[in-house]
């Protein structure tokens, strides 16, 4: 086993190891949980990453974006997060993807994928994209931030998890992230994302819920017939 | 007594847990608009632990949570 990842044993056995350099993992959203997700998933040694996002980073995503900085303002994230990774870990291939996703692209850009990481903002996207994987059988790695709580989620496919996240007409109206928020969640969203491509998976347990302001942590449970 | 267990952004001017006598609410419609919470303001309602809507109905001894939308990233 390379030095590099010497760390990883014994909680990741060689071969686990060995299996992650042979996956593929679409991260859709490079901004405050997409910048966590990519960071971690490449120090970790998934093989191949892509990485999806048509926005440019802006001062607004200053407090809380790992990849964004005062140099990188007008620059694409998607860019910006390939640079990253080449950096961390030049045995990653990373292909950076700077388009939004959309119900038309959607498919193309995770087909092949072994897991889909959902780093994204709206609940719009987030069911289109739920709904591309699930017709390609792609297991999705819901997760969602705001303010001091997030969610995470494994949603495989068949499951109706979205529409009990956000039934018809759920309105967002707060956009606040403080800077620790997206960084929980995104690692939440990646130690599930291993135990899939590890095949150490068991089974969705519910919706992962935390409160980081009265440090409380639920899971939520899924419907009976969502199972 | 109707429990109900507020989360997150939900808690603010109400509290963690509301107690409701259960002639008050019908259904938890009724609970959201008891509590002054807009419908649209919750994303996940739990009756006894499985996902039901506002229009569902409360008894006595039930116990709902009540989630806000997430959905930033």
């Amino acid at each position: 086993m390379e030095e590099r990842y010497q760390r990883n044993i014994p909680a990741l056995s060689e071969e686990e190891c060995h299996l992650l350099r042979k996956k593929t993992v679409a991260v859709i959203g490079c901004g405050g949980l997409g910048g966590y997700a990519l960071e971690m998933l490449s120090r970790i040694g998934v093989g191949t990453i892509r990485a999806v996002d048509g926005d440019v980073f802006e001062p607004s995503n200053l407090n809380r974006q790992l990849l964004s900085s005062p140099g990188q303002l007008g620059v694409s994230k998607a860019e910006a997060a390939a640079e990253r990774i080449r950096n961390i870990n030049p045995e990653v291939t990373v292909c950076a993807i700077p388009v939004f996703m959309d119900k038309h692209n959607c498919r193309e850009l995770i087909h092949g994928c072994d897991v889909v990481m959902d780093a994204l903002d709206s609940i719009e996207s987030r069911r289109i994209l739920s709904e591309a994987c699930n017709q390609l059988g792609i297991p999705y790695i819901y997760g969602a931030i705001q303010g001091w709580v997030g969610q995470v989620c494994v949603i495989l496919p068949g499951d109706r998890t979205m529409k009990q996240l956000y039934p018809e007409g759920t309105v967002m109206k707060d956009n606040s992230v403080l800077s620790f928020t997206p960084a929980l969640c995104a690692s939440v969203q990646v130690a599930q994302c291993i135990k899939l491509l590890t095949g150490r998976f068991t089974g969705t347990k519910g919706i992962f819920f935390f409160d980081l302001l009265n440090q409380e942590f639920e899971t939520i449970p899924m419907d009976n017939d969502n199972q | 007594m109707i429990e109900v267990r507020l989360y997150a952004t939900l808690r603010e001017g109400r509290g963690k847990i509301v107690m409701l006598e259960p002639e008050k609410a019908a259904n938890a419609g009724a609970v959201l608009s008891h509590l002054g919470i807009p419908a649209e303001d919750v994303a996940i309602l739990l009756i006894n632990g499985f996902h039901r809507k506002p229009e569902d109905t409360v008894k006595d001894g039930d116990v709902l949570a009540l989630f806000p939308p997430v959905g930033g990233g």
